[in-house]
């Protein structure tokens, strides 16, 4: 099953262009400055915005095109909105029935345990929406969403209207969430930080059109597009522990390309973990180096350089299948005499956990 | 007996009038209020200003005209005719169809207030949990509009409760049928009666400040519930 997705859609000034598949599985992340369309294009997906020239076809459905338009109470969709929308006239456990009573052939008494299991909210079910701090209601409003068992989930950036502290709680619930689920998601996003955290793909929108689109590494690591350029540009890695150093309180993990060092708390060996690495942290040798304080050191070929500044370049790195980002001065690049297709050594400063 | 039996008559009468008004209004101001805080129609508010009219229109113009329309040559009273109905001026029917045009802005405006303030958000939610329209309209506007219908059922209720010119042009004061207590209290004062009068203003006065008591009351614990 893949999600084909056409819409133009005119809104004054306002023009969102888009055409594209977006994948069955995984995560997907919509991301892009704000004013970029992302939620627009959300809410066509849902339904909640109607697109003439429309055309949505989700697996084997056709949703909207052909003189099609299915209504969004007709579409099996989770939808999670930027604030948590919870209905103030009814309980916790009224919200989320609400769903599951009109959702009776998809849901399940066992699906909605999980959900609520899934977001932790077993002790909230009997408050009442304005007893719960912001944090409480979107964990209520993502599990009254995921409760109608739903064959796709859209998520309108849910963590926009949160404080920092809030976020971070409700993080490893969506982490949990996205790892039990097998459905795709749309995950609209305009903070790095969280499309690092959660996505396994990507769509970056500009002014209502499609910059690209693909795997969220390739992404963040295309030097073809803006973010590998930014002055805070990361490669983000996806690895399994594979042994854990209690005495030094190091993870050695595991990558397709290799094997990092990392400070973490205690992990369980054989856990998934993502690895953010930043363009900064990543210097470039010659020859393997001895004797340096460095743990990390790993054989990669050059891929591509572009020059950022007078000063600065960057060069992306692959190790087998993974690309690091790497910033260094343009005047290191002229000693190393880099090219190209050069098989050099990378030398990972810091690299930080992720999950 | 302090209240004689057709003063008893004309507050059941009253009360009676209210009720009815005031299902009939609910009945046909919600929709219509609905429709007022959803439409993007750019003539709505020609609506808007023929539903406010009574405010400001004297009860004695509306009730001439409500009169000429129901008699047996004005257009309502005439298809009455046709279909073969009674007539309907100096009826109890009559005043309904009077009361309703009269306190129309009272429980249309509340309304259409509580829905606006619903908005658009809660009914994509339950559009997004499977909720066809009509279903979303009575489980999510209805109940999250309650206050909004609480004020509409009492003003409606109480103002239909104080109606003098409207029902007097069109009722026509008959006993038992179309008096009402606010015409048979100004009865006894051209009369003289001025304790009869006091017996029935003052049971006028009680039973709307105790309707208004009680809903305040309600309104307090629902806003104070919800800080």
């Amino acid at each position: 099953m893949t999600i084909a997705v056409r819409f133009n859609i005119q809104r004054g000034e306002f023009a969102l262009n888009i055409d594209t598949v977006i994948p069955e599985t995984g995560v997907t992340a919509i991301f892009g400055p704000s004013g970029s369309g992302k939620t627009t294009l959300l809410r066509a997906i849902a339904g909640l915005e109607h697109a003439d020239n429309g055309y949505l076809k989700v697996g084997d459905a056709l949703w909207q095109g052909n003189g099609v338009f299915l209504p969004t109470h007709q579409r099996k969709i989770g939808y999670v909105f930027q604030e948590p929308s919870l209905f103030s006239h009814l309980t916790v456990q009224g919200n989320i029935n609400y769903g599951v009573a009109r959702a009776k052939d998809e849901s399940s008494a066992v699906v909605l345990q999980q959900a609520i299991d899934l977001l932790g909210i077993e002790h909230l079910l009997k408050r009442m929406p304005w007893q719960l701090s912001g944090g409480e209601q979107q964990r209520v409003a993502i599990a009254r969403a995921l409760a109608t068992n739903p064959s796709m989930l859209l998520l309108d950036e849910p963590l926009a209207a949160l404080g920092d502290d809030q976020k971070a709680d409700i993080l490893p619930y969506l982490e949990s969430v996205y790892q039990q689920l097998d459905i795709p998601v749309l995950y609209v996003s305009h903070s790095r930080n969280e499309v690092a955290r959660l996505a396994d793909h990507m769509l970056l929108l500009d002014n209502g059109e499609i910059k690209a689109s693909g795997k969220m590494s390739e992404i963040f690591t295309a030097l073809d597009l803006p973010m590998a350029h930014q002055s805070r540009a990361e490669s983000i890695i996806k690895a399994s522990v594979s042994h854990y150093d209690e005495e030094f309180g190091l993870a050695s993990v595991a990558f397709l390309g290799g094997q990092l060092s990392v400070a973490a708390e205690p992990l369980i060996v054989g856990s998934k973990v993502r690895l953010q690495v930043l363009a900064r942290d990543v210097s470039i040798t010659l020859e393997p180096q001895k004797n340096t304080s460095i743990l990390n050191i790993i054989p990669v070929t050059i891929d591509a350089i572009v020059k950022e500044s007078k000063s600065q370049m960057t060069v992306r790195l692959i190790a087998d299948e993974t690309a690091l980002l790497s910033r260094i001065t343009c005047k290191s690049a002229y000693n190393l005499n880099l090219k190209e297709g050069d098989k050099v050594y990378a030398q990972v400063k810091t690299a930080a956990l992720l999950t | 007996m302090i209240l004689s039996e057709q003063d008893l008559t004309a507050l059941f009468v009253t009360l009676k009038l209210a009720s009815v008004s005031t299902l009939v209004l609910l009945i046909i101001g919600t929709p219509l209020a609905w429709w007022l805080s959803r439409s993007q129609w750019r003539f709505k508010y020609i609506i808007e200003a023929i539903i406010a009219l009574p405010l400001i229109l004297p009860p004695t113009v509306l009730g001439f005209y409500l009169l000429i329309s129901l008699g047996p040559n004005g257009p309502i009273g005439g298809l009455v005719d046709m279909l073969g109905g009674a007539p309907l001026a100096f009826t109890f029917t009559g005043l309904v169809i009077g009361s309703v045009f009269y306190s129309m802005p009272f429980v249309v405006q509340p309304l259409q207030n509580a829905f606006t303030a619903v908005g658009q958000r809660p009914l994509e939610v339950a559009a997004t949990l499977r909720a066809s329209p009509l279903d979303r309209f009575f489980t999510i506007a209805v109940p999250m509009a309650k206050p909004g219908f609480i004020t509409a059922s009492v003003l409606g209720f109480a103002h239909t409760l104080g109606e003098f010119g409207v029902v007097l042009m069109i009722g026509g004061n008959i006993p038992g049928s179309t008096q009402v207590a606010s015409i048979a209290i100004y009865d006894h004062v051209e009369a003289l009666e001025y304790g009869q009068a006091h017996w029935l203003a003052a049971s006028l006065l009680l039973f709307s400040f105790l309707l208004l008591i009680i809903v305040y009351g309600t309104n307090r614990r629902y806003t104070v519930a919800q800080p």
